[in-house]
């Protein structure tokens, strides 16, 4: 037996030097720029000695204001690499006219999307939505943290680790070609036997474990911690839509690890689930997919809802019209997002009575959401409206997603979709909806709370530029799709015969190239935001005359959130209190009970990495032995039992009272 | 001091002998009855032992929710009983809902019968 | 109107209906029963996908084996029972820590662990000898899912047991705190939950599988 063994094999598995793309120039300039990058920031850091630093405060950090931080960090950092893809496929697609070939080799193009998709959803929007949803729920309920802080630093590793594989898999091997979905038996490993499809299989389930736990935490704090009197319809409706979102996580994301792990099996195993043969059923594969796939983007949607809500009360200095139909819309909307999922497959021919029962569920799902829009224009109705950038966003999202919800709608009716499907009209659906709810929910909702974690307002000019840019290059990248879908283009081509459709892709290359100033503006934004930040800096803790709890507390809030637990009166609480004459407690602090900071989040998703990395490129010692590693270091992590220490009271004192003069010197 | 976070009052269910022993032997007899009816050939019809023996299940599981779980309305505030509904209800809709799909798709797609794709390699 | 309110922490002077904090110290309720339980409800989702699979690909056999030709019910019949034991064993083990006897406790959670392993031989046992005759995972869809299904309750089961054993030195080292309670609860109720999901395979799989 070990005459056969080969050591090299053994150790680097089917790794070999050519999985490093250096014949691909576009690949070799990005790796060389992110290196010099990379390096340059590392060379920085250490110069200026901020590991440490970094380190304490923030990798190891379980406070959930530093984690949602860095969640909102990653999903900016990765919304760079997925709009890099979507530049390169407008270009390419703007010119592989005739017997231009572009740029692009089909090859690296369906890389290409496929990593654009991935991205974008799992490493740009999840993240967006967890982080603000981490950074804002516990302190509009009124607690300290969430209710399992060791987990939610866990969580945000484990994600961090998803993105890093992703992002590896520009250097060392490719990426799946299949599509976001990876429908077998594409992915299978008779047709996909590269490690571009299990780079995406390892990813997306080390992140799914992190955003299945941050789900069941939010759950729990929700539940469990919000401050006395804060009965459920008492609660900030960001929290109502916080509490909706993360129910659909724990309920879909199980769908999602199951599906891939099958699909794994598949393709480590020799399984036939999804194969072609001895039994194996692919259209399973697109059944299960969707079952999560659907609720899916209602997970990406609903806590901008509740953004929106609370933007569009603030900024128009008045309740929330309808709180409890906007409340029971969420509801409605959670339970029947599990009843339309086949209608991402009516052509997979499901026969009329199954198409019909999925295409009625998907009309009566748009009713909610446009009960939603109703009660936000009549929030505004008679309201004292500030058109602050939060609130430029939410008018663009009314315009922009209502367009694109009403495509949906169109898509719904199975005829039409038969004409429309997979063509670039439901491209533009998806985004139309996408850009238009999630991405200007994201961007109110990080200029919204900004001011409440930095204590710095960002800058207005460079966030209306940067508003007006993106507005009005979505509708010129997008516009043409619906016109090219209806005139029967299919999605996911990079090359094209027919030349009258040439100025329709240039006209959507235009408004990527909007896009692309929209997003420079923004990283302006913060840049000037650092540079003005004295003449930009909010000491009142309170910059929008907010209307919930959050606004109460200092900006940004002590590590604790509040020296004293609130004890809430009536829904929009902090306005309540103001409306009261509330008057801050100046004496009497205590000691505050909190938790200590953990590196065991960090090593376990690093150690995740490694065994993912292992598990694609069939390194299996090294697989074998970061798993156990994992379950050790886990196992070691549960005999720690000291996990907490006390906030002083002098420290406390010291604290509030910093606050005091400061809320003195803003008068 | 350390412990602090305790309000004094019973975390989790309070347990019984007497419960665990009822659980215990509803569930043997509920174990033994359906492995019975299929070992002996009870019923004539397969269908017929299909639909016995799945009720004999869903009976078991209740009887272990109840006396090994300790499922009831008052846990955690209802909420653990809202989440096993909505589970169960998520359950029905994914097992149900993908085997009339699949039927269906399989039926109109699949080049054999269901006949053949039992025989065929 | 701010005659009634007062500036210091302890609002004794403020009537509660007037007061906008909690003098004092708040904590708030544990929430790891509650979050374990979410857990537990997301799992059981897995295995509802597991289950549905089965459902679908369960009698594509391609030409191979059926479940009739292969499910030895009797080896089933033992296994469920040794499955059903480990249930009431830990059940035992709460009725101790209820009464906070830490040794028989600790005799109990052995016992339980003892079965589950027994459980786990005889199922390595059966998939052995299934892949021996040539009917491993890789024959038919059948098989992938019945392997699949069976072996991720096999997967948690040892997990399970690799969570006992470290509780059992954890509780032996620290006692019948608060922390490790809660910890021996959330086992509780992941053991019997296991028991659970079995009886869906041993009736789903194993005797529905076994009729013609």
């Amino acid at each position: 037996m070990f005459e056969h063994l080969d050591f090299t094999k053994l150790i680097f598995g089917r790794l070999t030097w050519e999985a490093i793309p250096l014949h691909d120039p576009i690949l070799l300039f990005t790796f060389v720029a992110v290196a010099l990058g990379g390096g340059a920031l590392v060379a920085a850091l250490t110069y200026f000695k901020v590991w440490g630093y970094l380190w304490r405060e923030w990798f190891t950090s379980i406070d959930h204001k530093k984690i949602g931080i860095m969640y909102i960090i990653l999903g900016l950092v990765m919304l760079l690499r997925g709009f890099s893809d979507a530049i390169m496929m407008r270009a390419q697609q703007a010119i592989a006219f005739g017997g231009n070939e572009g740029f692009l080799p089909a090859h690296h193009y369906d890389q290409i999307f496929t990593a654009h998709g991935v991205i974008m959803i799992f490493f740009v929007a999840m993240p967006f939505v967890t982080g603000l949803m981490n950074f804002a729920v516990p302190l509009q309920i009124g607690a300290r943290d969430v209710a399992f802080p060791f987990l939610n630093n866990f969580s945000f590793w484990m994600t961090a680790s998803g993105a890093v594989l992703v992002m590896m898999s520009l250097f060392v091997g490719e990426f799946a070609r299949t599509g976001w979905l990876a429908y077998p038996p594409l992915s299978g490993i008779a047709y996909s036997p590269d490690v571009g499809v299990d780079y995406y299989i390892w990813s997306l389930q080390i992140a799914g474990v992190g955003t299945l736990l941050s789900g069941i935490n939010l759950i729990a704090t929700i539940v469990k911690m919000r401050a006395p009197g804060m009965g459920l319809m008492k609660m900030p409706i960001f929290t109502w839509t916080a509490l909706c979102t993360n129910v659909l996580i724990v309920a879909a994301f199980p769908v999602l690890t199951a599906v891939l792990a099958l699909l794994s099996l598949d393709r480590y195993v020799g399984t036939n689930f999804f194969s072609n043969d001895l039994g194996g059923n692919a259209m399973m594969y697109v059944n299960l997919i969707w079952i999560w796939g659907h609720p899916e983007v209602y997970i990406l949607i609903l806590p901008l809802f509740g953004v929106f809500s609370e933007v569009v009360s603030t900024f128009s200095a008045k309740r929330l019209f309808g709180y409890a139909s906007m409340v029971y819309a969420t509801i409605v909307i959670t339970i029947l997002s599990y009843l339309v999922w086949l209608h991402h497959f009516f052509t997979m021919g499901s026969g009329a009575s199954v198409n019909s029962f999925f295409g009625i569920t998907t009309m009566i799902i748009s009713i909610p959401t446009g009960a939603k829009i109703f009660n936000w224009l009549f929030t505004m109705y008679h309201g004292r409206i500030r058109f602050e950038v939060p609130m430029l966003w939410t008018i663009g999202f009314m315009v922009t997603f209502t367009i694109g919800g009403m495509t949906g709608v169109l898509l719904a009716v199975p005829p039409a979709d038969f004409v429309l499907h997979n063509s670039l009209f439901l491209i533009a659906h998806f985004h139309n909806v996408i850009i238009g709810g999630v991405v200007f929910g994201v961007f109110a909702g990080i200029y919204y709370w900004f001011p409440k974690a930095t204590g710095v307002k960002l800058d207005p000019f460079w966030g209306k530029v940067s508003f007006w840019l993106w507005l009005s290059g979505f509708w010129f990248a997008f516009l043409p799709l619906y016109v090219l879908g209806l005139m029967g283009v299919t999605r996911r081509m990079s090359k094209f015969e027919d030349p009258s459709l040439q100025i329709w892709f240039q006209i959507a290359a235009f408004g990527a190239v909007l896009i692309a100033l929209g997003i420079l503006a923004m990283l302006i934004q913060f840049y000037v935001t650092w540079r003005d930040r004295e003449q930009l800096r909010d000491t009142t803790g309170d910059p929008w005359d907010g209307r919930t709890l959050e606004w109460s507390t200092s900006s940004p809030p002590p590590a604790y959130n509040f020296a004293f637990t609130p004890q809430v009166h009536a829904s929009d609480a902090w306005h309540d209190m103001k409306q009261r004459g509330y008057e801050r407690p100046l004496t009497g602090f205590i000691p505050i009970h909190m938790p200590k900071n953990t590196w065991a989040g960090i090593v376990l998703a690093g150690l995740s990495t490694v065994f993912g990395f292992a598990a694609i490129w069939h390194m299996w010692p090294l697989a074998a032995l970061s798993f156990v590693a994992l379950v050790v270091v886990a196992i070691v992590h549960t005999f720690n039992y000291k996990r907490d220490y006390h906030v002083g009271a002098d420290e406390v004192v010291r604290i509030e009272g910093e606050r005091t003069r400061l809320l003195g010197a803003s008068t | 001091m350390s412990d602090h976070a305790e309000h004094g009052h019973d975390e989790g269910p309070h347990s019984t002998f007497k419960g665990y022993m009822t659980g215990f032997v509803l569930s043997v007899i509920l174990t033994a009855i359906p492995f019975w009816i299929v070992m002996a050939k009870v019923f004539d019809k397969p269908s017929t032992t299909a639909l016995v023996v799945l009720a004999f299940a869903v009976v078991q599981i209740i009887v272990h929710m109840i006396y090994f779980l300790h499922m009831n309305t008052k846990a955690e505030g209802g909420w653990s009983m809202l989440a096993l509904v909505f589970t169960l209800v998520l359950v029905v809709i994914t097992l149900s809902g993908s085997i009339w799909v699949m039927y269906h798709l399989n039926n109109n797609m699949m080049p054999m019968s269901t006949h053949d794709m039992k025989n065929m390699p | 109107m701010s005659a009634a309110m007062t500036p210091t922490a302890d609002g004794v002077d403020a009537p509660d209906n007037l007061r906008f904090w909690v003098p004092g110290e708040h904590h708030a309720e544990n929430g790891t029963l509650l979050g374990f339980w979410l857990y537990l409800m997301s799992d059981c989702l897995i295995f509802a996908v597991l289950f549905a699979v089965y459902a679908v690909l369960g009698r594509s056999y391609a030409a191979g084996p059926s479940g009739a030709d292969l499910f030895d019910l009797p080896l089933v019949a033992i296994n469920t029972s040794m499955l059903l034991f480990s249930s009431i064993t830990y059940g035992f083990a709460m009725l101790e820590m209820q009464k906070n006897r830490l040794r028989p406790m600790l005799v109990w959670l052995g016992i339980t662990g003892l079965f589950g392993l027994a459980f786990l031989g005889l199922e390595l046992y059966e998939f052995a000898h299934l892949i021996h005759e040539g009917a491993g995972p890789q024959r038919s869809a059948f098989l992938s899912a019945f392997f699949t299904l069976v072996g991720t309750h096999g997967l948690h089961v040892t997990f399970g047991i690799i969570w006992l054993v470290t509780l059992m030195v954890q509780v032996g080292r620290g006692g019948l705190i608060p922390e490790n309670r809660r910890r021996l609860l959330c086992l509780s109720m992941f053991w019997h939950f296991l028991d659970v999901v079995w009886i869906g395979v041993f009736t789903f799989v194993y005797l529905m599988g076994s009729l013609t």
